[in-house]
């Protein structure tokens, strides 16, 4: 490539001194490529580029029937593989209005939660890595294999589960998935003050994280920042709570609220929901009813003409799922709404101003999964 | 005092007279200098391997790993195979990059740390040079690495190492100040700056426990200081992994890379012997006062042990350091420096002087 075509790629002035962040960088976690004009230190603005990883899945699903689309999902936020399936089955329980067996209902709230405390586990290690303090790195996945474990034993995948299936899940869960569950549960209990005594409390971490990255409940709803993200700035969008699915109607949980709007806010927010989830899982675990894993389905789903919409609240916001039917055993047209699309572009408003240190802080706080941007 | 210990003086000189019988004495000086030579460039390879290994090991166990463990019983040679492949690797030749100025920084940082060892003192005896001016001398030649580390950042053509370079001038430039004022806290209560004299002093008591609770003061800014100093984390900003890929020596391959990884793990060495000796005794074994019978006992211990021992013991806390820390931010990490150590460094300078002028150390 010549000069002349580098200097027009640029936006901004010619003096300015423009870095790439990524595609290939250590902490945007995945090919993101934030374009970050600096003046020294700080940060003047920054323009995200996304496209990477696309992978074009909006338009293979209209190629594909509905049990397919399924694992194609996965393939979006993976560390919230589950949600994700979960959105497309209910969006199609919901047109063919069949009534999932309770048991599934209670099975899949579980595995939303465990599978929200491994995304935050993760998120918790990446955050710190990010930070400079590596064994957080460690400490997180050391928790995680549990779940990991679990998820194994029950459906044979740890990452990308697949487990779900219009009407039901695809097979029963693992006769251990209860005691596993509730190992898992005293387990965490006892490991996760460890996270606190380890970062949390550290002054060099609230130092970089206090007051970093501010970003107003406006600038929140008008981003459409949700999720964890969106709660640390005090804005109540989770979707559990305003919309329930599953059993959430069921079960005691706060929504996590901090009023903090900065990094650390965010950061609080995911720690409380940790504590949340095993909360939940405790109310749930014991009280899984026995029943069918699936409700009756015909071999081929054919959706009725018309639109369709459903959202859940993943490990990172609400993730919303829209389909076009003309009756076809495909969609004529689906479209995902995934938190992290929302969640990355706030970035220009609440990093500009800030070191380039700690734009790589308010990176990790909004969590982000690139393949789940770009789609 | 300490007449007992095992003088390296004596095998010095016993291979001196022995040259001289050999060879005029021109020959035998320069004999000497290759055969002191060899030894540094020894004991430089065999410690900066080691070193690896042990921090290896160390973060480990920290993070709940094992560690390597499949090269060799209990992965020994790990970082020799690691070396060998360094060694192999392609130089890759960076577009528009300075080739003089960027073949040449690794060396300039790897001479610096290699420089500051001929001062130091491993054992009694056991010292190359015996400058004078020891502390003074290892702090100038152990802050010109800041020139390597900015050539190497200017030369690179890459804006992540330009901006790691200048996160370290900035950085070095400041903490060299509050190294130098705690190294000269020991250097009023001893009243020189010859490191052999320094060590000779504390033959009733290491200084970090005669200097009361300013020498003590003293250690802690040391440690924060020359951390900060050798770009270890939490002050590891000029390579700062998650933010400049890896800094000033983004660009580097193979063994030119080698030569900073080698130098930055030798820095930690030098730095932590060199506080060893100026606080903790360096190879003085452990005395109290007029304790005849402990400190007789105590000296049966070889000298060169504690000397590492008590060298080792700094260079686990600067690593324990590094694997517990989030790493600062570069206007925090001068807020540190600027607000809080040097201040802190300099009352208590004039706190020492007071305490030297009325006699109350021991």
């Amino acid at each position: 490539m010549s000069e002349e075509i580098i200097q027009d790629v640029i936006i901004g002035e010619s003096e300015d001194y423009i870095i790439n962040l990524g595609p290939q960088h250590p902490s945007t976690h995945g090919v993101l490529r934030l374009e970050v004009c600096l003046k020294g230190e700080t940060v003047k603005y920054l323009n995200p580029h996304v496209g990477y990883i696309h992978r074009g899945i909006e338009k293979m699903c209209e190629a594909i029937t509905y049990q397919q689309i399924i694992h194609l999902t996965d393939r979006m936020d993976y560390l919230s593989a589950h949600m994700n399936n979960e959105a497309v089955c209910m969006v199609v329980e919901d047109a063919l209005q069949v009534e999932v067996p309770e048991r599934v209902k209670y099975i899949r709230t579980i595995l939303d939660e465990l599978n929200r405390l491994a995304s935050h586990q993760l998120w918790w290690c990446a955050f710190g890595m990010d930070l400079g303090a590596l064994t957080t790195f460690f400490y997180g996945l050391r928790d995680r294999e549990h779940i990991l474990d679990i998820f194994e034993e029950s459906f044979g995948s740890r990452l990308l589960h697949s487990f779900n299936t219009p009407g039901g899940l695809m097979h029963d869960v693992h006769p251990n998935f209860q005691k596993r569950i509730k190992d898992f549960i005293k387990y965490f209990r006892e490991k996760l003050p460890e996270y606190d005594q380890l970062l949390t409390g550290n002054i060099i971490f609230q130092n970089r994280a206090k007051g970093i990255g501010y970003m107003s409940k406006e600038t929140a709803i008008g981003y459409g920042v949700t999720g964890p993200s969106g709660r640390g700035s005090n804005f109540s969008c989770d979707i559990r709570k305003i919309a329930p699915y599953g059993v959430y109607d069921k079960v005691q949980f706060n929504e996590i609220l901090e009023t903090g709007c900065d990094t650390f806010a965010r950061y609080k927010v995911r720690m409380a929901e940790m504590w949340e989830s095993l909360s939940i899982l405790e109310q749930l675990v014991d009280n899984i009813p026995e029943g069918d894993f699936t409700a009756k389905m015909k071999p081929v789903v054919k959706l009725p003409a018309g639109e369709y919409f459903r959202r859940v609240e993943t490990a990172r916001g609400e993730l919303a799922v829209y389909v076009v039917s003309d009756g076809n055993k495909n969609p004529y047209r689906m479209r995902f709404r995934t938190p992290n699309f929302s969640n990355l572009f706030v970035m220009n408003e609440i990093a500009s101003g800030y070191k380039i240190a700690d734009l790589i802080a308010i990176s990790g706080s909004l969590d982000l999964v690139i393949p789940d941007i770009d789609r | 005092m300490s007449s007992n210990i095992y003088d390296f003086s004596k095998l010095t000189g016993s291979v001196h007279a022995w040259l001289s019988g050999l060879m005029s004495s021109g020959w035998v000086t320069f004999t000497e200098l290759v055969l002191v030579g060899l030894v540094f460039l020894l004991l430089y390879a065999l410690l900066g391997l080691f070193l690896v290994y042990l921090e290896r090991k160390v973060c480990a166990i920290i993070q709940n790993r094992i560690g390597p463990n499949r090269v060799g019983k209990w992965g020994i040679i790990q970082t020799i195979a690691d070396l060998v492949k360094l060694l192999l690797k392609e130089l890759i030749p960076i577009r528009k990059s300075d080739p003089l100025l960027f073949n040449l920084a690794p060396f300039i940082v790897i001479i610096c740390s290699f420089l500051a060892m001929a001062a130091l003192p491993y054992a009694k005896g056991l010292q190359a040079i015996d400058f004078n001016i020891g502390v003074f001398y290892v702090m100038a030649v152990s802050s010109l690495s800041v020139v390597g580390i900015l050539i190497a950042g200017w030369s690179s053509n890459s804006k992540y190492s330009l901006i790691g370079a200048m996160r370290s001038g900035a950085q070095i430039v400041s903490y060299e100040l509050s190294v130098g004022l705690s190294l000269l806290a020991i250097v009023v209560f001893t009243g020189s700056m010859q490191l052999s004299t320094i060590v000779e002093s504390q033959a009733n008591g290491w200084w970090i426990f005669k200097g009361h609770i300013p020498a003590f003061i003293s250690f802690v800014i040391f440690l924060i200081a020359s951390t900060a100093e050798i770009n270890r984390g939490p002050f590891d900003l000029a390579e700062a992994e998650s933010e400049l890929t890896a800094g000033f020596h983004t660009e580097y391959s193979g063994i030119k890379f080698a030569f900073f990884f080698l130098a930055e793990y030798m820095n930690m060495f030098i730095v932590s012997a060199l506080g060893a000796t100026v606080f903790l005794g360096g190879w003085m074994p452990f005395h109290i006062g007029n304790w005849e019978g402990f400190n007789h006992i105590m000296d049966f211990i070889p000298s060169a042990v504690w000397f590492f021992t008590k060298t080792f013991f700094i260079i686990l806390i600067i690593m324990w350091f590094k694997w517990t820390f989030p790493r600062l931010r570069i206007d925090q990490l001068l807020t540190l420096e600027w607000k809080y150590l040097l201040p802190i460094s300099l009352f208590n300078i004039v706190l020492i002087a007071f305490i030297v002028l009325m006699g109350w150390h021991f």
